[in-house]
């Protein structure tokens, strides 16, 4: 598959954005300006970029708790995503939903989940809906792979089998299950082996490679627009961060943690696009600029908007019913 | 008007919306040529098709999933959950995700989705397919609740519970299926609309599901001694129509609420709690539970109907006001 070189100054651009969005929440985590947990994308941009490129406006995305990357990758706003992590009302969700919870219907994106392995059973539902209707769009369901070893992995993989729904199953592999890593929690090296189980392709790739993990997805998806069904797609790659702001990571081991820093997705697609003349390094430059002005409204419109109306809290659990408010 | 049985009137409602909105479909365990397990849907696959009537795996969760995910992306869908005691195998689907879908997405995401869950004791089915779990499920803010207990009011109400843009959870009780009754519209009833089964002066007998009956029944028991019984049937539990209780509770002045759930933590307290903080001017006694006895559901018929709440307990609590 050819990839072109806007889609490659493109796939770039949303890496800088991912990593941009993600340092800045580490920083403003850590300066209290971020309430709750904050689970960060770090280390993982490839994956999320190499695949959402091939996605269109239309198409359907279920993620997971580390959903920033995907929601970025996938069109999200920056600006109404810092401002649903700064718990603000201008924010994606109204300042209800918070890091975990974020959606934009507009962009096909059905929402980050707080529950490990939830998004796989509504991909399902996504997938069942597109093949009923006929269309040519297709789901990608993103998970880690500690959530593999959740049931709803099995139910949604068999279910979307059988029915030959147009989903791409696209297992984040970052070695951690929380604190356990993969050979602790699992059995299995390559989480796919287990599409065998399924009677549908299993395909691992190099996570950290946006180009490998871009040319994979797009077999995959096209497999899925033809009703061919679906693709298990294992990305292996690694999460920079513990499992959450605030967890120092310290069951991840030292030498572990520096081969795979060394494996930085970004600068690797960097030096690929200089040395084959495909990008300068001006061009490149600009890109991050680019990347760090979007960054830089983000946090400004965030830091400017108001917080929710304490009213708002009981509207918005029905499309039809307000909820009784507290007398005080 | 028409004849019918609930289950008929179920399949009719379905039926209904199936034939003039092409974005309704019914999926679940064996609702396809089989029919269903209790046969709501027989006929249903020959008329509609299979991508319409649809069979699914044994997965609870994946089926609620589903339900989510294609209500999200602009489907209709109504889930059937072959036992009501099987939602539980799918909670996290139904609490974590369904119910709270629209809120933690800012109202940005609508779930028009129907779960149909048949629940309810009474044909020894033991302890894993005979439960009344509506608490558990009027607990969750974001979900519907609705329990008809006639043909009329499970036709209307499914229509109405198909048309809302939110999860609603409709109950039926699978010992109620065969029961007839007089079905005169084809209209939707509103969700959140009680409805007087029997207008009485004494005591109004709140009631759900196979306990209307039981209510009716006990009614006319009392009536013998004297006593005149309102039966108010909420049919939608959440949300639960408080202006028509007002209005029983300001004429009767006292309250039996019967329901055939485990009485601990049930949704009858909550209506009993719901009407002593709000209306306890209007009352002139305590108000009175009846439910099942605090155990798993027995198998034995003997023992079910020893668990099981009835008519004589309704008459014995309404007499202990006396």
């Amino acid at each position: 598959m050819k990839v072109s070189k806007n889609e490659m100054k493109d796939m770039y651009l949303r890496m800088e954005r991912i990593r941009a969005f993600e340092s800045k929440a580490q920083t403003l985590f850590a300066e209290g300006k971020i309430p709750g947990f904050v689970h960060l994308y770090l280390g993982e941009e490839a994956v999320a970029t190499g695949v959402c490129e091939c996605l269109r406006d239309d198409d359907y995305i279920t993620s997971t708790h580390r959903g920033h990357g995907h929601i970025i990758a996938k069109g999200g706003d920056l600006k109404y995503m810092m401002a649903e992590l700064c718990g603000k009302a201008t924010g994606y969700c109204k300042g209800k939903g918070g890091s975990m919870h974020i959606a934009d219907g507009t962009k096909g994106i059905l929402g980050a989940n707080g529950i490990v392995g939830a998004g796989q059973d509504i991909a399902v539902g996504a997938g069942l809906s597109i093949s009923y209707r006929g269309t040519d769009q297709v789901c990608v369901c993103f998970f880690g792979d500690g959530s593999t070893n959740q049931g709803t992995f099995h139910e949604a993989l068999n279910m979307a089998s059988i029915w030959k729904l147009p989903i791409v199953f696209v297992c984040e592999n970052n070695n951690y299950g929380i604190s356990m890593c993969q050979a602790r929690h699992q059995h299995i090296k390559d989480v796919a082996d287990r599409g065998a189980a399924y009677g549908i392709p299993g395909v691992a790739v190099d996570g950290n490679d946006v180009l490998a993990v871009n040319e994979a997805a797009g077999e995959a998806i096209a497999r899925a627009r033809k009703g061919q069904g679906p693709t298990l797609l294992e990305c292996k790659t690694y999460r920079w961060r513990g499992h959450f702001e605030g967890d120092p990571g310290n069951y991840k081991p030292k030498a572990e943690q520096e081969a795979w820093l060394k494996k930085d997705p970004i600068p690797h697609f960097r030096k690929f696009l200089v040395e084959n003349d495909i990008l300068t390094e001006d061009e490149l430059n600009r890109l991050d600029e680019q990347a760090k002005e979007e960054l830089a409204a983000a946090v400004k419109f965030a830091d400017e908007s108001p917080e929710p109306d304490a009213k708002t809290v009981v509207e918005d659990v029905y499309s039809d019913i307000v909820e009784e408010a507290r007398v005080r | 008007m028409k004849k019918m049985s609930i289950g008929e009137a179920i399949r009719e409602a379905m039926s209904i919306r199936m034939r003039e909105d092409p974005n309704v479909l019914l999926f679940g365990e064996d609702v396809g040529a089989f029919g269903g397990c209790f046969g709501v849907s027989a006929g249903m696959f020959d008329e509609f098709g299979e991508k319409r009537v649809r069979d699914t795996p044994i997965s609870e969760g994946a089926i609620i999933g589903a339900a989510i995910g294609s209500a999200a992306t602009g489907l209709r869908p109504i889930a059937e959950i072959m036992m009501g005691d099987f939602v539980t195998v799918a909670m996290d689907q139904l609490v974590n995700q369904a119910a709270k879908m629209r809120y933690m997405f800012g109202g940005k995401i609508s779930l028009p989705m129907v779960v149909r869950l048949p629940g309810g004791a009474g044909v020894s089915a033991a302890a894993q397919h005979s439960q009344s779990l509506e608490a558990w499920l009027t607990h969750v803010p974001g979900l519907k609740v609705v329990y008809p207990s006639t043909a009329q009011d499970a036709l209307g109400l499914l229509l109405a519970s198909i048309d809302d843009d939110n999860p609603v959870m409709f109950i039926e009780h699978k010992a109620m299926y065969g029961m007839k009754g007089d079905v005169e519209s084809f209209d939707p009833i509103p969700l959140g609309k009680g409805d007087i089964k029997r207008a009485g002066s004494d005591v109004t007998i709140i009631a759900t599901g196979n306990m209307v009956h039981a209510a009716l029944s006990a009614a006319k028991t009392l009536d013998a001694d004297g006593i005149s019984a309102e039966v108010l049937d909420p049919r939608t539990l959440y949300p639960l129509d408080k202006e028509l209780i007002a209005a029983s509770v300001g004429k009767t002045h006292r309250v039996v609420i019967a329901t055939e759930e485990v009485k601990r933590g049930s949704f009858g307290s909550d209506v009993a709690a719901t009407i002593a903080e709000e209306m306890f001017d209007l009352l002139d006694e305590p108000i009175v539970r009846v439910g099942a006895l605090n155990t798993p559901v027995p198998f034995a018929p003997v023992l079910e109907q020893t668990y099981l709440p009835n008519a004589q307990d309704i008459v014995n609590a309404v007499r202990s006001k006396e």
